[in-house]
Formats: C-alpha cells, sequence, structure tokens
C-alpha cells in the first residue's frame, strides 16, 4: 500500500477507470488545460487528450445535462463541479432528469453518471459556496449520495461510483484534499456504496458522521479517551444512499448512545433520518436520547473566526458527549 | 449604436487595436463628455486610482493572512465601473459579481467598511458576513455582490423591471464577465427584458478570461464577439474599448438614454484586461497567457494611464498632482486597513441574525412556531 493524498487517490481512480473503460470520460470548468481548480484532474488531460477530459464553459445546466443524456447511450460521464455549491444551476437536470428516467420510462433507461465536487463549509468562501446538499439530493429517489472522509475510501467508492449504472453525487472536501493515508494499489479496489465503515471501535457511545466530520468524530474521540477514558465508536457512513442500517444499528445496540454528527444544516439533515431510524430500530437498546450536532442553523458566514465556530468541531462534539454521558468537564 | 450582424464585426481587431489619439478624443467631444466639468473629470481620475489603492492593499493584507477565502481583484478593469457609473443618475441602480471592490467604491461606499468586510468585521458592508463577493449597498443603489456566476443577470433585469412597475425613470446596470454569458440564465434574462422592455444594461466586461479559459475556448463563435449575442434577442449592442474612459461614458449614456426614453434593454461588451490572477488562489495565471500580453495591456490600454494623459493634455493634470493623488488614495487605503485592523470581528450570535426578517423585527408579522433548528449552539 502506498501513501498518497485523497486527492493523488481520488485521481487515481479516475485515472483507472479512465484506462479500463473508454466510456468513461470526465468534463467539467478548468478541468482540462488548467488541470483542475484544486487540481484533481491535474495532468489528466496531458495524459488522456481532449476527447476523455473536457474542458467546458460555465454552463452547468448544458454540461451536467449533456451528460445525462450521454449516460444513455452507455457513456459513463464524470462531472466536476468546481463546488457542489454551483449544482443549483442545474437542479433541474438533477433532481428532474437524472433521478426519474429510470423509473418513468418503466426501467428502460439509465443514467449512469457521476457529479463529483468538493461540497463543504469551512473555508470563508461565503454563503454562496459553502453549501453541503447532501441531505437534499439523497431526498430524491434515484439518487445515490457518497461522502468519503479518508484516501482509501475515496479512491474505493469513486471506482464503485463509476462502475455503477445510477446517477452517484460524490461529495468531497476541499479540507480533505491535502490529507494523506494508505491506499491499496489494487485495480479493482471498490468499496460497495452502502457500506460503512467503522473507523474506531469503542463500548461506551456510538458517533456517526460522514465527510469530514468523520475526522472531527475521531479527534473528539482521541480527547475523550484521554481526559475522561471514555471509549467512543466512530461510524463512518461513506454513503448516505444507499445508507448502511445495519452497521448503525449494530453499533448503536453494542454501546447504547448515540451522537449524529454532520456538517449540515439541521432541519431535514441526514441525521435527522437516522435518528428516526435508530428509535424506531433500536428504541429498546437506548440508555439516552439520540443527540445530533450540526452546523449552526444559518447561512454559512464568511467571518474566517466565526464561521469556524459555525461548523462542527471537535470542542463541541466532546461537550455533547460529556452531556450525553452525563460527565462534568 | 449598432446592430452589425456578426460576420460583419471583427472581435480580435476590436480588442487588441491601440488606440489613436484621435479615437479618443472623438469621444470626449461626445455630449456627455462635453458636458464635464474639470472636477468631474478629475473625480474619476481619483476614484479610479483608489480602486487600485485598496486592491493594492487588500492583496498586501491578504498576504498577510488578514482575510480568508477569495480575492477577485479588479485591478486593469477600473474605467469600467467608473466609466459606466458616472453617467448614472440618482434612480439608477448597478449590480455585479463577485469581481465587486471596483463597483463598490465607483459608487461610494467607503473604504474603511470595504476593507472591514474583506477582514471578516463587524464593521464591514456586510458586518463581516459577506465577504470579498458579497458586498452589498441598496441605499447607493448597489445590489451586489454575486457569488455565482452569472447569478446576477435576471436581478438586473428585475431590478429594471420594478422601476418600469413603479412609473419610475431609470434604469439598472447588470455587470458579468465573458464567461457569464455562457449560463442560460443570462439568455433568458436577455429574451425576457427585450420582450417585455425592460430598461436594463448589461454590461460585459470582457478581460478575456473566465479563470483559465480564454474567450476562444468558451465561445462557440468568437469572432461574432459576445455582444452579439444580444442580436438574437433584438437588443442593440455595442463594443467598447474598456480603457476609454470617455469611450465608456459616451456609450453607456445612449444605452441609458434608451432606457429612460425607449424603456430598451441595451448590452454592452467591453474589453478590458484583469493584470492579476483570477482571484488569489490563481497564482499560475502566467500558464494561460503570457507575460508579454499582460505586460502590454499594462503599458498600453492601462485606464488609469490612459486618462491621466488625457486630463494632463486638456490641461487638468500635471505630475504632481497625480502624485498627490495618489499618495491621498495610498493614505487612504492604509487608513482602511488601520480601521479594519482595529474593527471587532461579529460576536458569535450574530450567526443568527438577518437570517429572517420576522425574527429581527418581533411583532411585524405574522408568524408562529418555531424557525431555528438548533438543538444546542457552539457558543
Ligand atoms: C455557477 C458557477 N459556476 C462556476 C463558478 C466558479 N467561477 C467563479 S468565477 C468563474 C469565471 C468567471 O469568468 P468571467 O465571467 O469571465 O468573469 P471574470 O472572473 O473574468 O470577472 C468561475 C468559473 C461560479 N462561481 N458559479
Ligand atoms: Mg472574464
Amino acid at each position: 500500500m502506498a501513501i498518497i493524498t485523497y486527492r493523488q487517490a481520488l485521481k487515481d481512480a479516475l485515472a483507472e477507470e479512465i484506462e479500463r473503460d473508454e466510456n468513461v470520460f470526465i468534463m467539467g470548468e478548468e478541468v482540462a488545460q488548467y488541470n483542475g481548480a484544486y487540481k484533481v484532474t491535474e495532468g489528466l488531460w496531458k495524459r488522456f487528450g481532449d476527447k476523455r477530459v473536457v474542458d467546458a464553459p460555465i454552463s452547468e445546466a448544458g454540461f451536467i445535462g449533456l451528460g445525462i443524456g450521454a449516460s444513455f447511450l452507455g457513456l459513463r460521464p464524470v462531472i466536476e463541479m468546481m463546488f457542489f455549491s454551483f449544482v443549483y444551476v442545474a437542479w433541474d437536470q438533477a433532481v428532474n432528469n437524472a433521478s426519474t428516467v429510470r423509473y418513468m420510462s418503466g426501467g428502460k433507461v439509465n443514467c449512469p453518471i457521476v457529479i463529483r465536487g468538493p461540497a463543504n463549509g469551512g473555508t470563508n468562501v461565503g454563503a454562496t459556496h459553502s453549501h453541503t446538499p447532501e441531505n437534499m439530493i439523497a431526498n430524491f429517489p434515484g439518487l445515490k449520495v457518497v461522502c468519503p472522509a479518508t484516501p482509501a475510501d475515496v479512491k474505493g467508492l469513486m471506482k464503485s461510483s463509476i462502475r455503477d449504472n445510477d446517477p452517484v453525487f460524490f461529495m468531497e472536501s476541499t479540507l480533505l484534499y491535502g490529507n494523506e493515508g494508505e491506499v491499496p494499489e489494487d485495480e479493482d479496489y471498490l468499496i460497495p456504496l452502502g457500506k460503512a465503515d467503522i473507523k474506531r471501535e469503542g463500548s461506551d457511545i456510538t458517533l456517526i458522521a460522514h465527510g469530514g466530520c468523520v475526522l472531527t468524530a475521531l479527534k473528539a474521540a482521541e480527547k475523550l479517551k484521554k481526559d475522561n477514558n471514555v471509549d467512543c465508536e466512530v461510524v463512518d457512513l461513506r454513503s448516505i444512499r444507499p445508507l448502511d442500517k445495519a452497521t448503525i444499528l449494530k453499533s448503536v445496540k453494542k454501546t447504547n448512545r448515540v451522537l449524529l454528527i454532520e456538517e449540515n444544516k439541521p432541519f431535514c439533515g441526514i441525521g435527522a433520518q437516522i435518528s428516526h431510524m435508530i428509535q424506531r430500530e433500536a428504541f429498546d437498546y437506548l440508555d439516552a436520547p439520540v443527540h445530533r450536532i450540526s452546523s449552526v442553523d444559518s447561512p454559512a458566514i464568511y467571518s474566517p473566526p466565526i464561521e469556524k465556530i459555525q461548523v462542527p468541531d471537535a470542542r463541541l462534539v466532546m461537550r455533547e458527549v460529556r452531556n450525553i454521558l452525563q460527565i462534568k468537564a | 449604436m449598432s446592430t452589425e450582424t456578426p460576420e460583419t464585426h471583427d472581435f480580435n481587431k476590436g480588442r487588441s487595436r491601440t488606440l489613436e489619439k484621435a479615437d479618443i478624443f472623438d469621444y470626449a467631444k461626445d455630449p456627455v463628455n462635453k458636458a464635464m466639468t474639470v472636477e468631474e473629470k478629475l473625480k474619476c481620475f481619483t476614484d479610479m486610482v483608489r480602486i487600485r489603492k485598496f486592491e493594492q492593499a487588500a492583496l498586501q493584507s491578504y498576504q498577510k493572512g488578514k482575510m480568508g477565502g477569495f480575492l477577485h481583484l479588479y485591478i486593469g478593469q477600473e474605467a469600467t465601473a467608473i466609466g459606466t457609473t458616472s453617467v448614472l443618475g440618482d434612480n439608477d441602480h448597478i449590480i455585479t459579481a463577485y469581481r465587486d471592490h471596483g463597483h463598490a467604491l465607483a459608487v461610494g461606499m467607503e473604504m474603511n467598511e470595504c476593507m472591514a468586510e474583506l477582514f471578516g468585521k463587524y464593521t464591514g458592508c456586510s458586518k463581516g458576513k459577506g465577504g470579498s463577493m458579497h458586498y452589498f449597498d441598496p441605499e447607493k443603489g448597489f445590489w451586489g455582490g454575486h457569488g455565482i456566476v452569472a447569478g446576477q443577470t435576471p436581478l438586473g433585469a428585475g431590478l429594471a423591471f420594478a422601476l418600469k412597475y413603479k412609473g419610475i425613470k431609470g434604469c439598472a446596470i447588470c455587470y458579468l464577465g465573458d464567461g457569464a454569458i455562457n449560463q442560460g440564465v443570462f439568455h433568458e434574462s436577455l429574451n425576457l427584458a427585450s420582450l417585455w422592455d425592460i430598461p436594463v444594461i448589461y454590461v460585459i466586461e470582457n478581460n478575456g478570461y473566465s479563470m483559465g479559459t480564454s474567450q476562444q475556448r468558451s465561445s462557440a463563435f468568437p469572432e461574432a464577439g459576445l455582444a452579439a449575442r444580444a442580436n438574437s434577442y433584438k437588443i442593440n449592442f455595442d463594443t467598447v474599448h474598456g480603457e476609454n474612459l470617455y469611450e465608456v461614458r459616451a456609450k453607456t449614456n445612449i444605452a441609458v438614454q434608451r432606457a429612460y426614453e425607449e424603456c430598451r434593454p441595451s448590452v454592452l461588451e467591453i474589453f478590458t484586461y484583469r493584470y492579476y490572477g483570477h482571484s488569489i488562489a490563481d497564482a499560475n495565471h502566467q500558464r494561460y497567457r503570457t507575460k508579454e500580453e499582460i505586460r502590454h495591456y499594462q503599458e498600453n490600454k492601462d485606464p488609469i494611464n490612459v486618462w491621466e494623459q488625457i486630463l494632463i493634455e486638456e490641461g487638468h493634470l500635471n505630475v504632481d498632482k497625480v502624485k498627490e493623488i495618489d499618495k491621498a488614495a495610498k493614505e487612504e487605503a492604509k487608513a482602511a486597513i488601520k480601521f479594519a485592523d482595529e474593527s471587532p470581528f461579529p460576536p458569535p450570535q450574530e450567526m443568527l441574525s438577518d437570517v429572517y426578517h420576522s425574527v429581527d423585527n418581533p411583532g411585524t408579522h405574522t408568524n408562529e412556531g418555531e424557525i431555528f433548528f438548533n438543538d444546542q449552539l457552539p457558543f
């Protein structure tokens, strides 16, 4: 196994799939000659040329829709959103076309497209550029949502997403791109969509998170072990839809306490759905109410030190865990 | 103003041609320019210099880590904001994209509030909530500051629609980039503006690039130019040399008069150039354009230099006076940095104000029930 960055793992996945399947191509703004706004596609245009790595004008509705149409004929477009916040320009294509075409055609039309890019706040780019729409997108039956947290996961999940026959919204984070980790080099390293991963075993409480919040949870878990001798189990959802219900419930039944952590806004967030599922299916196992942490319920603020506390951090996770376990700080 | 067909318009010639003195002084004779007082001419000069000094100071502060996020500099394009707004009246409004510092200062926003906003301070024009891309000052007719490419284009039509609806003789200028014209919503906006006789003026600030993509690589018919797309919507259009303030003013004024008198939209494509990268993060901007190209614009088409030469030739300005204006602008920018530095950050609970009018103004709405859903607050 090699130690590489999240960005490199993502790029390797893209390159391997482009090589493996002639129908795979990348399209987006500045993905080719500029090497990607966040350098995820660096070098790919040079290596694979204009046909496989396509620079598009600023026409998201146009090229996402085009990708959806092209996927009908078996192409496997991987469309980059410079920021996921820009997907709203193409909202109709995403939710009215991608999510419904298979259903409305009685199963005759498939839409194997991947729409990928960073979806995170915490970088002081203001309300228009800091959206985390995984909950909204997961709200549409027909769409899949994946949010990898580590280099290994981003590789295995991207490869599975490209090979998937349904539309996959693949959400990354600009704050994760530089992180390093061990990544298998196997060309068929596939992580199934809908398989959560226990990132840390523990017996006192289950922390459930996805994307960047997994790292926040892990950081808090280490600190809680040190400070309070609390053993947190950290469940990384990895994919939001499909969702690994079995792993979640198993962990809850083991620890009997849950804290859900997400960067989304609270209203109809991922945590709301999972919380409902837990109370319905594991009510008798709970020793405390299910708690949730999300971003503060307001648009993303620009002011750097204030935005820092608007999105969940390890400190807040620790405070909430101590609350649930009734530990005095 | 023409509605020339795309075939007859030589885009490349228009863009790269170096202006002859004769061209410049041709526009000096335009009534809107002839009517300019010396004070007005000097104010245009001073305001362009102020934009440049403000941004140079902001850049330095950015490099010192005083702010976060993006910083899109307007340097090189100053005559567009100053020239276009200088012919507007009290009932007119403007709206632009994220490269908005120039427009903000052009409408009279203070350096202090603009700098403080970059620093994320409570004294900023948006209380530190919007940042560089999202300046607003409705009282000065400035409706933002918009981060999503072309997101402002229907809003511009809406501002103008509201003026007409209310029976106010005025117009709205909506600025956008050469990359933004490829968004569908811009074309929907053009069609609506023409169909419904909306007094909006779209000013395409064609600086040649959308991030690292040249117009030749993003436009299907670059030879036609970008303004010519207006033709398909029966909208009058024109192209403008953005380094010539006289020309910017003259052609903007034609569009403004058309809005006032005929209630018709216009599209102006202003050829201009940004000296810095797309944002400060775009450090490798010399990969997609040459040093020589940048130098060509700086040496031959700098809007401040061109205006300075005109005013010197007209006898309104001399080297000493230029130095004085420069120095004053520099000091104003320095003071703005001090102001921003010493200002407080917004208190954390500010996060939850300005979200809803009904919450900020209790008792003024027929609302009940929960509106925020924070299980806990981090502060
Ligand atoms: C819908 C959307 N897509 C992409 C972006 C990212 N983006 C910001 S500015 C920009 C380039 C715009 O170029 P142009 O319109 O020419 O304006 P300029 O930056 O040159 O002023 C891009 C791609 C965005 N902000 N919004
Ligand atoms: Mg541009």
